[in-house]
């Protein structure tokens, strides 16, 4: 395989009141050098946490991972010295937007404190040095050329003025402008992979559509990798070259995003792309709840509310290639293009 | 009652609250139990100087004080006018505050303003000079100990509710019953004050570790209940000039009087764990 | 829709707040609803669009009484209540009602189910116990909520559940008019169709005529038959759903469709061109509000503002529309 990112059966539990969770049952999820690739599902799916698994940024009391991979550029970070991903992974390989930009500042300090503080560890011109004293010094021709490095980026995420914006505070730019300067702290360390968790989800549409566009942009440009997890079936059009989709832990189709949205062959995805508001006004919606991840339904854990199930779905579906690049995990692949009956 | 039981049983599970529940408990057993607990419960009111200060020994298991009488026997019927004082005092500062507290938080404007201003006047001054100050201009006595701290500890609830009442009024619940159509007063009584209720009590078992330590204060410098009674603060007062040697007489009401407030506090943290929702959230994955 | 008289009139509605520096003193003040004139007919359902911090959740606001208008006049059912005594105005919240973005959130969480769905009735009626009773049985049926939850506490329900109940509780007072304020926002969208159906059917059982705020052009599109486009405080364009998403006269709501998504097209935000944020509701810009933005702007626009006027069966305002 020449993936990028390549996770394989990942299981994880979380511990909860009601008892053990299981939250990710056997993931499996491919991201090529250079690709966009949407992880779709809707709220108790398992996106964050799988985003989260794959960063090593799971919290560490709740959460277990049963079994599984997660290899990066061919080595598993799930196996690796936890020491050795974080001085050369986490943060430098693999970087993170969040979804609220708003409290990924700390308040007190300004923006630019911030942002040096991140490069002073993480930055290109960094090495690969193990952990260092936490009083370490940080050089002086490195910081220039590092600083040099920020303007430049800030330059790229349209943010006006930059050297005067680094002496700004975080709540003295707006939310649109907080999330590109989220952006260029991903784009910094000059990673492999960006995960991008809901980056746009806290925004207006005429702000989220100026952001997509610069984050696909600049992305495009520098031929970095990103997983951007959403519920918003829009959004994924418009900034992914494949998409994912979850449900309830588990994934259902992965296919390039034309195909995605023109063919699209489990009966979840097609009933979920059913249920996006119509300009006719028609509104079909999902009958049925999401299952407890506490006590699954055994197999496909879609097939409580699905009209194709059979006893089959008891059985979790192995992956059927209906394309070269379009897989599904269904007994019962729907074929033929959207609205031809879901 | 099952909410009280709950309560009581996440208690239980945190070991410093804990030892505050057991300690309260054995302060309210030996207060209501004093005559039956007390070896000498007559020592209370009769003197027998030919038994004073001798140490404590198989009849006189704290010793005796310097009147001869049963120093064991005072502490047990000190914890009820330690009781008393804090309850009654507590109470009234409850009866007083929450309704300043509440009305100064739902109105905004120069009403409120002035509430809390005044309040703010009465928490401004140290508590105990404060009380000092009642007690003597209206002479040592309990009622006016009571009145003296009541006076003193109100605007400690009216801040609290006030604070928490803001907090709830921004909640969506609450503008949405005011949507509703729903009157101030139903409003604040049946959807704001029992929202608010945890704090209140925290801040009460708190406030009854305060009270009682203020009240043996006033209590030591002479303005608490004349003698013969059997306070705790006057208690220790009176042992003053036999130390060390009768280091029973004062060591025994110090030690109550400490352990008292340690219980209360101990119980008031415990409160705060177990009410306040957003901590109880945080607890659940290592408790259950 | 002509023919009657609306439900709900506004007349040059304002809402200012005041903004304040540490020491108390006034410095200035944000215009959140700057003179909205608005009519809304009995049945219909229209929607009103715009950004975060256009107003538009203030307006709703205002015209449920929570904030006292500043100028300007709120006509219900033809009578004036913005300046209502508030005993009177508390009357008004039979017929007329508001529901937040998350009914769950407007439900007591200490008070168990049943007893919130009773509440609304216990404040506006003398009705016995078992007279409300038959009136929330009746309402639960409508919303489909099994009289299973009804001893729950709302912690206790799903959020689908919380939201029918947070309607159910509106309903038991048969209102005329609902104020329904960003009904699906943070909704995934399986659920956010359960919950746009649900809203469909409740208006048809129960003759509601609506008002929908919302951010989400494709759910007003689906749900509105007349939108009003909201910018800064003021209206922009107010029209028949139809014509505004065919043809957008107004500069604003081009841009705002034109960020829309739009699955299986062409990206829509290749061809993005609008620039720049909302300025600050504090100090709004002279003359036409869009014109820091707009791409068709000229000297005029910051002269003179733009009144609503009739431009092709819709109200616009814009020089140039």
């Amino acid at each position: 395989m020449t993936e990028l990112l390549s996770v394989r059966g990942l299981r994880v539990d979380f511990v909860t009141d009601g008892g053990v969770a299981q939250v990710l049952d056997g993931i499996n999820l491919d991201v090529g050098p250079g690709e966009v690739v949407g992880l779709v599902g809707e709220s108790g799916c398992g996106k964050t946490t799988l985003a989260r698994a794959i960063l090593g940024i799971l919290p560490a009391g709740a959460a277990r991972v049963r079994g599984g991979e997660v290899r990066f550029r061919g080595a598993d970070l799930l196996r690796q010295d936890p020491a050795v991903v974080n001085a050369r992974v986490r943060g430098k390989a693999i970087t993170f937007i969040p979804q609220d930009p708003s409290t990924s500042f700390s308040p007190l300090f300004p923006v630019q404190t911030q942002i040096m503080d991140l490069m002073k560890w993480k930055s290109p011109r960094a090495g690969d040095g193990g952990a260092r004293w936490p009083l370490w010094r940080y050089p002086r021709g490195r910081y220039r050329a590092d600083r040099e490095a920020v303007l430049e980026t800030l330059r790229a995420v349209q943010i006006p003025e930059p050297a005067r914006a680094l002496r700004r505070l975080p709540h003295e730019f707006s939310g649109g402008q907080r999330q590109r300067l989220m952006i260029a702290m991903a784009l910094l360390p000059q990673p492999d992979l960006i995960i991008a968790d809901e980056p746009t989800t806290a925004l207006d549409v005429t702000i989220q559509a100026q952001i997509l566009r610069l984050l696909r942009e600049l992305v495009k440009a520098r031929g970095v990798s990103v997983l951007f997890t959403t519920h918003d079936l829009g959004t994924a059009h418009e900034i992914c070259d494949r998409v994912v989709v979850m449900y309830a832990g588990q994934e259902m189709e992965a296919a390039p995003t034309d195909a995605f949205f023109a063919r699209p062959a489990h009966p979840y995805t097609r009933r979920l792309l059913a249920s996006v508001p119509r300009s006719d006004g028609e509104i079909r919606d999902i009958p049925g709840d999401v299952p407890s991840l506490v006590a699954p339904p055994p197999g496909c854990r879609f097939h409580p509310r699905c009209d194709h199930a059979t006893p089959e779905c008891q059985a979790r579906p192995a992956l059927r290639a209906l394309a070269p690049d379009h897989g599904v995990r269904c007994h019962h692949p729907v074929d033929g293009p959207v609205g031809a009956g879901a | 009652m099952s909410a009280a039981w709950f309560v009581v049983r996440r208690l239980a599970r945190d070991r410093s609250a804990l030892v505050g529940l057991i300690l309260i408990g054995a302060l309210l057993l030996a207060a209501l139990l004093a005559p039956v607990l007390a070896t000498h419960p007559d020592d209370v009111f009769e003197l027998h100087p030919a038994q004073r200060l001798q140490a404590p020994s198989g009849n006189h298991w704290l010793g005796t004080d310097r009147m001869g009488a049963d120093v064991y026997s005072r502490l047990l019927f000190g914890a009820r006018i330690t009781i008393l004082i804090g309850v009654i005092a507590v109470g009234a500062s409850l009866l007083v505050g929450v309704p300043v507290g509440l009305v100064a938080g739902h109105f905004h404007g120069w009403f409120s303003d002035l509430l809390m201003r005044v309040s703010d006047i009465f928490l401004a001054v140290p508590q105990v000079v404060l009380a000092i100050a009642i007690a003597q201009t209206l002479g040592p006595s309990l009622p006016n100990v009571i009145l003296a701290l009541s006076a003193t500890y109100w605007p400690w609830f009216a801040r609290v509710v006030y604070a928490e009442t803001r907090v709830v009024q921004k909640e969506i619940f609450v503008e949405s019953t005011v949507a509703l159509g729903a009157s101030p007063w139903r409003l604040t009584a049946l959807h704001v004050l029992p929202n608010i209720a945890s704090p209140i009590i925290v801040r009460a078992s708190i406030g009854m570790g305060f009270t009682i330590l203020t009240a043996a204060a006033l209590g030591f410098l002479g303005l608490g209940p004349p003698p013969p009674t059997p306070e705790w603060g006057r208690t220790i007062a009176e042992s003053r000039e036999f130390l060390p040697d009768a280091w029973w007489y004062a060591a025994a009401p110090g030690l109550a009087i400490f352990l008292t407030v340690m219980g209360f506090n101990l119980l008031g943290d415990g409160l705060r764990d177990v009410l306040d929702p957003r901590l109880r959230r945080g607890r659940t994955p290592r408790d259950d | 829709m002509s023919g009657q008289p609306p439900l709900l009139e506004l007349v040059e509605l304002v809402r200012h707040f005041p903004v304040r520096n540490a020491f108390g003193r006034r410095t200035g003040w944000i215009r959140a609803v700057d003179g909205v004139s608005l009519a809304v007919y009995p049945g219909e359902t229209i929607g009103l669009v715009g950004e975060s911090g256009c107003g538009k959740s203030t307006l709703g606001k205002t015209v449920m009484g929570i904030h006292a208008p500043t100028a300007g006049d709120i006509r219900f059912a033809g009578r004036e209540i913005g300046r209502l005594p508030p005993r009177q105005r508390r009357a008004i919240a039979r017929d007329l009602q508001y529901v937040y973005q998350d009914p769950g959130a407007s439900l007591d969480p200490r008070w168990k189910v049943l007893h919130s769905l009773h509440e609304p009735l216990k404040i506006h009626t003398r009705l016995s116990h078992a007279e409300r009773e038959q009136q929330v049985r009746a309402i639960l049926a409508a919303v489909g909520l099994p009289d299973a939850h009804l001893d729950h506490y709302p912690h206790e329900l799903s959020g689908g559940q919380q939201r029918r109940v947070g309607l159910a509780r509106i309903l038991t007072l048969r209102p005329r008019m609902v104020i329904l304020d960003e009904p699906t926002s943070g909704l995934d969208v399986s659920v956010q169709a359960s919950v746009l159906k649900l809203v469909r059917a409740l208006q048809e059982t129960f003759a509601l005529t609506y008002v929908f705020i919302s951010h989400d052009l494709a759910v007003v599109r689906a749900m509105c038959a007349r939108i009003a486009v909201m910018y800064l405080g003021k209206l922009v364009e107010v029209g028949d759903t139809a014509l505004v998403f065919e043809a957008p006269r107004h500069p604003y709501t081009r841009s705002l469709l034109a960020a829309v998504p739009r699955i299986g097209g062409r990206r829509v935000t290749l061809d993005f061109a609008l620039e720049g944020e909302p300025p600050n509701p504090r100090d709004v810009p002279s003359g036409c509000r869009f014109r820091t933005r707009c791409p068709l702007v000229q000297d005029r626009c910051a002269a003179e503002e733009p009144p609503l006027r009739e431009v092709d069966g819709r109200r616009v305002a814009c020089h140039f529309a």
